[in-house]
């Protein structure tokens, strides 16, 4: 009885899925790094890094509508960028008014917040590719390998593996209320309950799951003791990377290093 | 006189594409007290989340004479109690009362009678007095008890119970079948204890791969031991 929670993972043998995850996390970081630190208005730059994505979308076999509606789900977050639209000074666009206030739309707060949703959709997609084509224990590897505190590490594997847990718990807790949400055979009264009585339920529900998330990490912390955890997390040490994922790596980073320089000597 | 439990040819895959429960027609009249056993895995607690329709499969399932469609939903559920496994999935509430009080508050029925039948409720399950205690302290024997009432505050037709004596030391459990002696309910439990079987119900149903291979009096039954031991199952 467990909960079909989505794991972005894809299986696949495609030279993506098969590259060191190591290349993998540093090449996606600094990819996304290049996008945010292209100036703003570099057109020609985004549309390189947009097929860059693109290609590598295709080269893992996932397809590119797999990946585009799921990078859909940054789009709400762009919605923070829009003040940018009326805050920035410069040449209006177009004026309107809204009850006592006037509004300019001005066309760099334009220019500006259509960069930021761009590059951030981007971003998004390399982060997708990145999860969809390396296991997350592997993912996990290439973290501690690029030197990320192992605390940090072992935090995110431990919330990694403990997310299916705690679904699986809120879905069962979510069952027993529906076993019990029963209707009389008496007329006239109509099952539910009011607002405040079925949000005090659902209060106590989510305060239930927390006390026992808290407590099952003091026993997953007994049981890490136990078998001589000291707080320092070991792993076996990683072979050394193939001389071609170090030309393919090296590459890249240069790639991405001349697309940031052209950008930022001819846009800024 | 209707069938507390009524199940025709009922199957379900899970999402994943397990065939969890194939061809499964089972009958239950009022008061017989049943078992449902099997390896694990074998489809026992899918087939009991069909009675109150928190799966749905492909068949027909009736339950407390309702046929269990979207519609009859919450009458199901009213009419079946089903005790989980774990009674920390069962006690979401802050107090043992909230918990108890949440079948009937949910009926909406009147403050008193909602106050009469958790203190009925409670005193049936012999736990009366610890309505203003927090479940999240009590012994898994105690929530065990507090899982049951919380049910019976319902008043349902049919019980059913999943895994009810797991995790209990021998005198909670010893007092747990008392206690599931004495309910004059239709009953039906999933369970691992043959022990349990023997002395409480006797009818037998047993289920393997999503079927039922076996479904008579648990005495003649317990007496096979080639049937039992070929479905994971030891004679007590």
């Amino acid at each position: 009885m467990h909960i079909h929670f989505l794991d972005p993972f894809r299986e696949g043998d495609s030279p993506v899925h098969s590259l060191d995850p190591r290349v993998k996390f540093i090449l996606v970081v600094s990819f996304i790094f290049t996008t945010s630190l292209t100036p703003t208005g570099a057109w020609p730059v985004y549309l390189l890094l947009l097929s860059l994505v693109l290609s590598v979308e295709v080269g893992s076999g996932l397809g590119i509508g797999y990946v585009l509606k799921r990078a859909l789900l940054a789009l709400p977050f762009v919605l923070a960028a829009v003040p940018l639209v009326l805050t920035l000074p410069g040449d209006p666009l177009f004026t309107f008014t809204l009850g006592s206030l006037t509004v300019t739309i001005t066309q760099p707060g334009v220019e500006r917040f259509l960069s930021i949703a761009f590059k951030s959709w981007i971003s998004v997609q390399a982060a997708i590719l990145l999860a969809s084509t390396t296991s997350f224990p592997d993912l996990l590897t290439a973290m501690r390998a690029v030197k990320i505190p192992s605390l940090l590490v072992s935090i995110f594997g431990l919330m990694w593996r403990y997310l299916f847990v705690l679904a699986d718990e809120a879905l069962r807790l979510l069952r027993a209320r529906q076993a019990r949400s029963g209707q009389t055979d008496r007329p006239g009264l109509k099952p539910g309950g009011s607002l405040s009585w079925r949000g005090r339920v659902a209060g106590g529900m989510a305060g239930s799951l927390f006390l026992r998330a808290f407590e099952r990490s003091d026993r997953i912390y007994m049981a890490m003791v136990a078998r001589g955890y000291d707080g320092e997390v070991r792993s076996t040490p990683l072979p050394a990377l193939q001389p071609g994922s170090k030309l393919l790596l090296s590459a890249s980073l240069l790639l991405f290093l001349v697309l940031l320089a052209a950008a930022i000597l001819f846009w800024s | 006189m209707h069938h507390s439990i009524e199940v025709y040819n009922l199957s379900y895959k899970y999402p994943d594409g397990h065939q969890a429960l194939s061809d499964v027609s089972l009958k239950i009249e009022p008061c017989e007290k049943v078992a449902l056993v099997g390896p694990n895995g074998a489809g026992k607690s899918t087939l009991i989340l069909h009675l109150i329709g928190i799966l749905t499969g492909q068949g027909e399932v009736h339950a407390g004479g309702l046929p269990v469609v979207k519609e009859n939903l919450s009458k199901v559920r009213a009419r079946v109690g089903l005790v989980f496994q774990s009674p920390d999935d069962q006690l979401f509430s802050p107090t043992v009362y909230d918990d108890v009080a949440f079948g009937p508050l949910y009926q909406c029925l009147p403050p008193d009678e909602v106050r009469q039948r958790v203190d009925e409720a409670l005193t049936t399950v012999g736990m009366s007095g610890y309505g203003q205690r927090v479940s999240h302290h009590l012994s898994v024997g105690e929530k065990k008890r507090i899982a049951i009432a919380t049910v019976l505050s319902m008043q349902p037709e049919v019980l059913v119970l999943d895994e009810p004596t797991s995790g209990l030391d021998p005198r909670a459990r010893r007092s747990l079948i008392n206690l599931l002696h004495d309910l004059p309910l239709t009953m039906l439990v999933s369970t691992h204890d043959m022990h349990l079987v023997r002395e409480l119900l006797p009818r037998m149903v047993i289920m393997d791969q999503g079927r039922i291979v076996a479904d008579g009096s648990t005495e003649q039954l317990m007496e096979d031991e080639a049937l039992l031991r070929s479905h994971g199952l030891e004679k007590p």
